[in-house]
C-alpha cells in the first residue's frame, strides 16, 4: 500500500531570506494522498513561502536558503534536481498568467515544449482535450483553441493555468491564493473543479479566505509568524482550535 | 493671467520644433528640385553614373544608396553576437545586480565616444589587421566601415532590449519554470517572444542610428563612386558622398548631393516611424 508513506512530507523545513530572519520556521507536517490542505494565516506569515519551497521555486533566487527536508514520496527534494521536482510538482500562480505569445492549445502543451519533449499530434490533441475538460474549459474554448490565452476571462485563465499545470501530470499541485483575483462566480466554478481533482492529484493551497479553507480542504494549517501553529482536519480545527492564535485569526480577532 | 502667458510660451516653444522640421524638409526640397527635375526623380534613384566632367554631368544615387544599405544591414547582423547577449546579461541573468549596472554603464559610455574617435580607431588599428589578414588589399571599405559601425550601434541596441527583456512579468517566468523548463528554455520560449516586438524595434531604432552616420564611415568605406560588388570592396554612403563633395560642389552637383541627402532624410524617418510605432506596440503587451 502507498499510503503508508505520505505524498509529501515537511520535516523541520526552515526558509530564511536573510541571515538574520527565517519566513519560515521548523515546519513538520505530513500530507495524506488525494486530498486537499489548506494553509492559512495573515499575511506575512510564511505560507506561499512554505508552499513555494515544495516546487523549489526558492532556489531561482540565490539569497533564499531553505533547510531541514521536504520529503515526496519519501525523497528529498532538496537534493533533487528542481527541474525533475518541478515536473512533479505543479503550480497554480495568485495570478492567472496564461503565456500570450502562446495560442490556449500551446499553452495547455507549455510543459512539454519548455521540457522539449516532442509529442505527436494526435497525443496532443489527446492531451489538449482531456487537460481542458478536467478543468471544465473544453466546451468554452473548443472552437478557439488557436487564440491567444490572454483573450479569455480572468477565470478562464485561471483554469487554463491550472490544465496547463496537470498537463505535466504532476503528483503534487500547489496552489498559491489561486481565486484572489477572481470574482465569486469563477472562485465557485474552481472550488467545484478542485473536489474533482483531488481524485488524481494531491493539492496543498495558500488562502486568505476561511470560508474557502472551509468548503474545500479536509486538513488545514494554520501558520503565524513563520510557524505552523496548528495542522489538523479542518472542520475540527474551525470548530474547536486547540492554539488561541488559531482561534483570535478564526474569529476575526487577528488576521 | 499668469497661467495664459505660461500656455502661450509653452505653445510657442512647442511649436518651434514642427517649424524647424518643416523648414528642413523645404530646403531640402527646394535645393534638390534641380536634380529632380534635371534626371527625373526614378531616374535619379536608379543610375549608378557619378562624372562630373562638364558638359556631360551625370549624377545618380544609386551607389550611394546601395553603400548606405549594404553597410547598414551588415552593421546590423555584426551587431546582434554582441548586444543581444549584454541586453540578456543585464536584463536577466544578473538583473539588478552590480555587475549588471557596471556592464550597461559601459555599454551606454560606447554612446558617448564621438564619431570621429571610433573612425580613427578604425583606420589606425583594425585596418591593418584587415590588410594583414589578407581580407581585403586596402583595407578599407564596405567590411570595415559596418564593423565599426556595428560596435557604435551596440549601445543603442543593447540598452533599449535590456529594458524590454527587464519588463518580461516574473509570473510568466515563475510558471515556466514551475513546469520544469530550464533558464535557456525560459529565455528562449518566453523571454524572447514575449519581448520580442521590443527587442525588434530596438534593432529598428539601432539602424536608423547606423544609416545617417557620417563621419566613421567617411573615414573608412573608401570613398569609391561605384556600387560595391562584394563587402571587401570599397564604396561611398549616402552621408560619406554628402560629406565629401559638398565642399567643392556647386549647381547640379550640389543639388544632387542635397538630393541625396533628402533620400536618406526620408528612409531614416520612415525607418524611425516603424521603431517607434513597434515600441508603442511592444508596451501594451
Amino acid at each position: 500500500m502507498e499510503s503508508v508513506i505520505p505524498i509529501l512530507e515537511f520535516k523541520k523545513t526552515c526558509v530564511s531570506y536573510t541571515k538574520q530572519t527565517m519566513a519560515v520556521k521548523y515546519v513538520s507536517a505530513a500530507i495524506d494522498r488525494n486530498t486537499i490542505t489548506a494553509i492559512m494565516g495573515p499575511s506575512g506569515c510564511g505560507k506561499s513561502t512554505l508552499l513555494r519551497a515544495v516546487n523549489l521555486m526558492h532556489s531561482l533566487y540565490p539569497n533564499i536558503r531553505v533547510d531541514g527536508e521536504i520529503l515526496l514520496g519519501g525523497e528529498n527534494i532538496l537534493s533533487m534536481e528542481p527541474i525533475d521536482v518541478r515536473r512533479r510538482v505543479g503550480m497554480v500562480f495568485q495570478r492567472p498568467a496564461p503565456f500570450p505569445t502562446m495560442s490556449i492549445y500551446d499553452n495547455v502543451l507549455s510543459g512539454y515544449v519548455l521540457n522539449g519533449i516532442r509529442l505527436s499530434k494526435a497525443e496532443k490533441d489527446a492531451t489538449v482535450e482531456r487537460c481542458l475538460r478536467s478543468v471544465a474549459l473544453w466546451d468554452e474554448v473548443k472552437e478557439v483553441l488557436n487564440k491567444k490565452g490572454t483573450f479569455l476571462s480572468g477565470g478562464q485563465q485561471q483554469r487554463l493555468c491550472i490544465a496547463r499545470a496537470l498537463a505535466m501530470q504532476p503528483d503534487v499541485l500547489l496552489m498559491d491564493e489561486p481565486t484572489s483575483a477572481l470574482d465569486p462566480i469563477a472562485t465557485a466554478h474552481i472550488e467545484e473543479l478542485m473536489q474533482e481533482l483531488q481524485k488524481e492529484v494531491t493539492i496543498l493551497i495558500v488562502t486568505h479566505n476561511m470560508g474557502q479553507a472551509m468548503r474545500i480542504s479536509s486538513k488545514s494549517m494554520f501558520m503565524y509568524l513563520g510557524e505552523l501553529v496548528e495542522y489538523g482536519d479542518t472542520a475540527a480545527m474551525f470548530s474547536n482550535p486547540s492554539d488561541e492564535r488559531t482561534k483570535a485569526y478564526l474569529t476575526g480577532k487577528m488576521g | 493671467m499668469n497661467d495664459r502667458i505660461y500656455r502661450i510660451l509653452l505653445f510657442a516653444a512647442a511649436l518651434v520644433m514642427p517649424l524647424v522640421c518643416g523648414g528642413v524638409v523645404y530646403a531640402l526640397v527646394t535645393d534638390a528640385r534641380e536634380a529632380f527635375e534635371h534626371f527625373g526623380f526614378f531616374n535619379f534613384l536608379t543610375s549608378s553614373e557619378w562624372s562630373y566632367t562638364e558638359g556631360a554631368e551625370q549624377y545618380g544615387a544609386l551607389p550611394f544608396i546601395t553603400g548606405t544599405l549594404m553597410t547598414t544591414l551588415l552593421a546590423l547582423i555584426f551587431c546582434i553576437p554582441f548586444s543581444l547577449p549584454v541586453a540578456l546579461f543585464v536584463g536577466e541573468y544578473f538583473k539588478g545586480t552590480r555587475v549588471a549596472a557596471i556592464l550597461s554603464t559601459i555599454t551606454d559610455l560606447l554612446a558617448g565616444i564621438p564619431s570621429i574617435i571610433y573612425g580613427l580607431w578604425g583606420f589606425y588599428t583594425l585596418r591593418p589587421l584587415i590588410i594583414m589578414l589578407d581580407i581585403s588589399p586596402q583595407g578599407s571599405g564596405v567590411l570595415i566601415a559596418s564593423l565599426v559601425l556595428a560596435i557604435m550601434i551596440v549601445p543603442y541596441a543593447a540598452s533599449l532590449s535590456a529594458e524590454f527583456i527587464k519588463m518580461v512579468p516574473n509570473d510568466l517566468k515563475e510558471a515556466a519554470y514551475s513546469l520544469g523548463a530550464t533558464r535557456a528554455e525560459v529565455i528562449r520560449r518566453v523571454v524572447f517572444p514575449v519581448a520580442g516586438s521590443g527587442i525588434f524595434s530596438a534593432y529598428i531604432l539601432a539602424i536608423g542610428r547606423a544609416l545617417g552616420e557620417t563621419m566613421t564611415v567617411t573615414m573608412l568605406i573608401g570613398n569609391t563612386n561605384n556600387i560595391p560588388n562584394s563587402i571587401t570592396s570599397t564604396g561611398n554612403s549616402m552621408a560619406s558622398i554628402i560629406a565629401n563633395q559638398f565642399g567643392e560642389a556647386d549647381d547640379l552637383r550640389l543639388s544632387s548631393l542635397i538630393a541625396i541627402g533628402l533620400i536618406l532624410y526620408l528612409i531614416t524617418a520612415v525607418i524611425n516611424m516603424i521603431g517607434k510605432i513597434m515600441i508603442k506596440r511592444a508596451r501594451i503587451v
